[in-house]
C-alpha cells in the first residue's frame, strides 16, 4: 500500500511526540482504542482559561494512526477547547488523503481529542476555584 | 548490496539464474507442445519434460508417473482433496485439517463442507505443531483423507510428518501433505515419511510462478482421484490442458538444484537466522518468537515485537522487504489465523513480523536488516503509549480496553 506524502510525513516526523503531567489539573488525557485491535492513542492537552497551549500523544498502531494523532495535536495547539472540539475526522482523512481502510484511524483521533477534552472537563468540575 | 534487502522468502523466492538459463529456450527455439506426437518440435518438449519430471519425483522420493503437473500448490490442493473426496465419498465423508493451514486447503474445505463432508480442524500446540496423537484421536472410520501442513507458511513450525504417516496407514486413512515451504529445506521423502498425497510450488524453491505439482501414491495404496479439470485427458487424465512446457523445465530444474544443495542452502539460512536472531533478542527486550523452536524451517523467523504495531514497523524498515502476519492476508486488517490460533494474543499478533532467509541473502545484508529493525523498533516504542505504561510499571494486559473505543 502506498502512503501519501502527508502520512509520511507525520509518520518520519511526527509533531508533539510525548507525555504531560496527567496528575495536573489543568490538563486532560485521552487514551482510545485497544491492544487487541491494533491501535492506541493516548493525547492529552495543557488549557489556559479555555485555550489549549500544549498538546502531546503517544500512539501504538499503522502509520495512518500515527499520523492521524501527531496531525490531530498539530491542530488543536492554540485553539479553543471547543473550536477542538469541532473538528471532525473527516478533516484529518481529507489532509492526510487516507484510503477507506484506514478511515478507522482518524475516527480514533477525533476520539482522542474528544477524550482528553472530557478528562478535562470532569477534572474542572470536580476542582473547585 | 543493494536495496531494499529481500527477506521475505516464503512469500516467494527469486528464479535461481541457472533455472531461468534452463527454461529460455522452452519460449524460444523449443517451443512445441509436449503433446504433439508427430514432429521433432512436439518430442523435444515431451522429452524435456519427462527428464522434469524425473527432477521433482527424484527430491521427494517418487517415482515419475506420480507427479501431476499443476499451476501451483493452490491448484494441487484443490485437485487433491476435491479429487479425492469425490471419489472416496462412499468410504466416508469426514476429513481431519487443522486450523494453522494455508488459505487454500482451508477454503476447499469450507467448500467440501457445503457438498456435505465434515471436517475437524484440529487444534495446534502453542508452538502450532499437530501431534499424531491429537490426529489419532480424530480418526474415525469414515476419515477418508488427513490433511497437514508440512511447514507452516508463516511461523515455519514443522509438523511430525512421518509419526503422522504412519498411524494414517495403520488406521486406513490418505494423507495429504501441503509440503510447499518444506520441500527443498528439509529432507522430504514419501516412501519413507508414508505421505499419500503432497503439493509443492517452483516458486517457492527458486523456481518460476505459476508451476507446480500434485503427488499422487501410486502402490500401497493406489490414490485414485476424480480430475477437476476436465479436457484433453493430459498428466494421465488428472490435470487437462496443455503443459506448461518452460514452467515444467523450471520446476525440474529448481528441484534438481534443491536436491544437490539442500544441506548446504539450509545451512546457509540457518547461519543467517541465528545471526539475526542473536542480536534482536540480545539488543531488544519484550520480544517473542512465534513457531517452535526445535522443530522449525531452518530459513524462517516470525517474531513479535510487543507494543510495536507490526504495519508501522514495516513502514520504518524501508530497506528491507518483510510480512507481517501472513503475505497472503495482509491486505485484511485481521491478525493471522496461524497465529490466532496457537493462542498468540491479538496484541502479539499485530506486532508479528516474519523474516526469510535465502539462497540469495547475505550476512552483510542481514546485518544491515538488523540494524534497521532494532532502530525502528526503538524509535516506535519511544512513540508508543503501551510500551511507556511497561516502563511506569503498568501491565497493558492487565487494563480493561473496552471501555476506550
Ligand atoms: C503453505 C502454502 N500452501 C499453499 C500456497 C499456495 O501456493 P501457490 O502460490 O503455488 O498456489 C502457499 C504459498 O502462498 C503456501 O505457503
Amino acid at each position: 500500500m502506498a502512503y501519501s506524502d502527508k502520512v509520511l510525513d507525520h509518520y518520519n516526523n511526527p509533531r508533539n511526540v510525548g507525555s504531560l503531567d496527567k496528575k495536573r489539573d489543568n490538563v486532560g488525557t485521552g487514551v482510545v482504542g485497544a491492544p487487541e485491535c491494533g491501535d492506541v492513542m493516548k493525547l492529552q492537552i495543557e488549557v489556559d482559561g479555555d485555550r489549549i497551549v500544549d498538546a502531546k500523544f503517544k500512539t501504538f498502531g499503522c502509520g495512518s494512526a500515527i499520523a492521524s494523532s501527531s496531525l490531530a495535536t498539530e491542530w488543536i495547539k492554540g485553539k479553543t477547547v471547543d473550536e477542538a472540539l469541532a473538528i471532525n475526522n473527516t478533516e484529518i482523512v481529507e489532509e492526510l488523503s487516507l484510503p477507506p481502510v484506514k478511515i478507522h484511524c482518524s475516527v480514533l483521533a477525533e476520539d482522542a481529542i474528544k477524550s482528553a477534552i472530557d478528562d478535562y472537563k470532569a477534572k474542572q468540575q470536580a476542582t473547585p476555584e | 548490496m543493494d536495496l531494499p534487502i529481500y527477506l521475505d522468502y516464503q512469500a516467494t523466492t527469486p528464479v535461481d539464474p541457472r533455472v531461468l538459463e534452463a527454461m529460455l529456450p522452452y519460449f524460444t527455439e523449443r517451443f512445441g507442445n509436449a503433446a504433439s506426437r508427430s514432429h521433432a518440435f512436439g518430442w523435444a518438449g515431451e522429452e524435456a519434460v519427462d527428464r522434469a519430471r524425473k527432477q521433482v519425483a527424484s527430491l521427494i522420493g517418487a517415482s515419475p508417473k506420480e507427479i501431476v503437473f499443476t499451476s501451483g500448490s493452490t491448484e494441487a490442493i484443490n485437485l487433491a482433496l476435491k479429487g479425492v473426496g469425490e471419489m472416496y465419498a462412499s468410504k466416508g465423508k469426514h476429513i481431519v485439517t487443522s486450523q494453522v493451514e494455508h488459505k487454500a486447503v482451508l477454503d476447499t474445505c469450507k467448500h467440501l463442507e457445503k457438498q456435505g463432508f465434515e471436517v475437524t480442524y484440529l487444534e495446534p500446540s502453542p508452538t502450532g505443531r499437530v501431534s499424531v496423537e491429537t490426529v489419532a484421536a480424530a480418526l474415525r472410520e469414515d476419515t477418508c483423507i488427513v490433511a497437514l501442513i508440512w511447514a507452516n507458511n508463516e511461523i515455519g513450525t514443522l509438523n511430525p510428518i512421518r509419526e503422522i504417516g504412519e498411524l494414517c496407514h495403520e488406521r486406513n486413512a490418505l494423507l495429504f501433505t501441503d509440503a510447499t515451504q518444506a520441500v527443498g529445506k528439509v529432507p522430504v521423502d514419501v516412501e519413507r515419511d508414508g505421505v499419500d498425497l503432497l503439493c509443492l510450488s517452483a516458486h517457492k524453491l527458486y523456481g518460476p510462478k505459476g508451476i507446480g505439482c500434485l503427488y499422487v501414491r501410486r502402490r500401497n495404496p493406489r490414490v485414485r482421484l476424480v480430475a477437476q479439470m476436465d479436457g484433453g485427458g493430459h498428466e494421465r487424465g488428472m490435470r487437462s490442458g496443455t503443459l506448461n512446457v518452460p514452467g515444467i523445465v523450471g520446476i525440474g530444474e529448481a528441484c534438481a538444484l534443491c536436491e544437490r544443495e539442500l544441506d548446504a542452502d539450509s545451512e546457509h539460512a540457518r547461519a543467517l537466522r541465528d545471526r539475526f536472531e542473536g542480536r534482536i533478542f540480545a539488543e531488544l527486550d519484550h520480544v517473542h518468537l512465534n513457531g517452535d523452536r526445535e522443530h522449525r524451517l531452518p530459513n524462517c523467523s516470525n517474531v513479535s515485537f510487543a507494543y510495536v504495531e507490526g504495519e508501522s514497523l514495516i513502514m520504518g524498515v524501508n530497506d528491507v522487504a518483510v510480512s507481517s502476519g501472513s503475505a497472503c492476508t495482509s491486505a485484511s486488517l485481521e491478525p493471522s489465523h496461524v497465529l490466532r490460533a496457537c493462542g498468540v494474543g491479538d496484541d502479539l499478533a499485530h506486532s508479528s513480523i516474519r523474516f526469510g532467509f535465502g539462497r540469495f541473502t547475505t550476512e552483510e545484508e542481514v546485518d544491515h536488516a538488523t540494524q534497521e529493525v532494532i532502530a525502528a523498533v526503538r524509535r516506535l516504542r519511544e512513540l508508543s503509549p503501551l510500551y511507556e505504561m511497561v516502563q511506569e510499571g503498568v501491565d497493558p494486559g492487565a487494563i480493561d480496553w473496552s471501555g476506550s473505543h
